[in-house]
């Protein structure tokens, strides 16, 4: 499991290359987005590792909050062009 | 409960998957494309992990959990990343220079 | 299907959330559930459209269960597909964005379409309006004019499930 938990933590790190490298808004936007679902998969081995059910709670609000601030951002790429 | 090595086979599944996605969001060249690997692999392989999950624990407060945190990931994931390619759009982000062709824009000018 | 009929679903759909999600029968629970569940359901504008008489049909369901089987194999066939253009050192990516007719009509119908676009081998749905869906595909055919035959590639799929389970 331990394992499993490293491995997709070093997904994260690809992603956050993708967020550092950019080069546009939209692209820091998409591996944002990404790394929101991998934290629910993260905090679902997490509940496993420890066995307390609060994990896929946080689990849970973590995939709403991420579709949410998804949202966001996208109505925020729509209301401006990117080279202004 | 502890149903043996089902669940240790779907997890490793979704953690491949999901490294496949992070690969290509990195290899691939435009938004669009990254927006395809990304939404696919992740959204298959955090669902995996999340059943996995649920085979592991059973039918009680964490498996349901699990069960209910997959079914919203496959519904909204996909939601997500349309607005975003969207929003990409209408930013105006090009496509990749070797791409076919542009409907969308010969037609709404975005 | 009246109003208060659809306010009475709506209660029951979010307290057997509520249910699932605390998983406990503790009667403490179940009140403030219920006062919440009461407060979300009449006192917002609702959550199901106006013909939710459907959700009772199970023929309707039974279809939606064919669409799900359908798309979980799409969805792993899409994940394949992903795999060998991410590691294939060449990248065999030919993309662009394409128009396509759908013959659904219900807007529920496609949203779910749109979804299941976005999920299946190598097509993102980028904007739906009206009756037609723009869709960059990542591996464009040959006969691009030929719309006809990428709305049969795209969708067709999942345009006859989908238009049992919702038209």
């Amino acid at each position: 499991m331990l394992t499993f938990l490293m491995l997709l933590i070093i997904g994260c790190f690809l992603c956050l290359f993708r967020v550092a490298m950019g080069p546009t808004p939209p692209d820091r936007a998409v591996a944002i987005d990404t790394i929101g679902i991998m934290v629910v998969g993260i905090c679902a081995i997490f509940g496993i590792v420890t066995g307390q059910d609060f994990y896929l709670n946080v689990a849970i609000a973590w995939a709403l909050l991420a579709f949410i601030g998804t949202l966001a951002l996208a109505k925020y790429l729509e209301g401006r062009g990117f080279d202004e | 409960m502890n149903s043996g090595v089902v669940p240790y086979i779907l997890i490793s599944i979704g953690v491949f998957f999901d490294l496949v996605g992070a690969i290509g969001l990195l290899r691939l060249p435009d938004v669009y494309n990254r927006l395809q690997a990304a939404t696919k692999c992740v959204t298959l392989g955090t669902c995996l992990i999340l059943v996995g999950v649920l085979v592991h624990s059973g039918w009680n407060a964490m498996g349901i959990k699990a069960l209910l945190a997959a079914v919203f990931v496959l519904w909204t994931s996909p939601t997500g990343s349309h607005a975003l390619a969207r929003g990409a759009h209408i930013a105006g982000v090009p496509l990749w220079e070797r791409s076919v062709v542009d409907k969308y824009r010969e037609d709404t000018g975005h | 299907m009246d109003t208060l009929k659809r306010r009475l679903l709506d209660f029951t759909i979010i307290f057997g959330l509520w249910l699932l999600l605390t998983w406990s029968l503790d009667w403490q629970g179940l009140i403030v559930g219920a006062i919440l569940a009461v407060l979300i359901a009449f006192f917002l504008s609702g959550l199901l459209p106006e013909k939710a008489g459907r959700l009772f049909s199970p023929v309707r369901w039974f279809w939606a269960l064919v669409h799900m089987a359908l798309l979980s194999f799409w969805i792993i066939v899409a994940n394949f597909d992903v795999l060998y253009r991410v590691v294939h050192p060449n990248l065999p990516i030919r993309p662009g964005i394409v128009k396509i007719k759908t013959t659904l009509k219900s807007d529920q119908a496609k949203a779910f379409l749109a979804n299941s676009i976005t999920l299946t081998p190598g097509t993102l749905t980028v904007d739906v309006i009206g009756d037609s869906l723009y869709v960059h595909w990542i591996n464009v055919h040959e006969r691009l004019e030929d719309t006809e035959a990428m709305t049969r590639d795209i969708a067709g799929r999942f345009e006859s499930t989908l238009r049992r389970v919702f038209d």
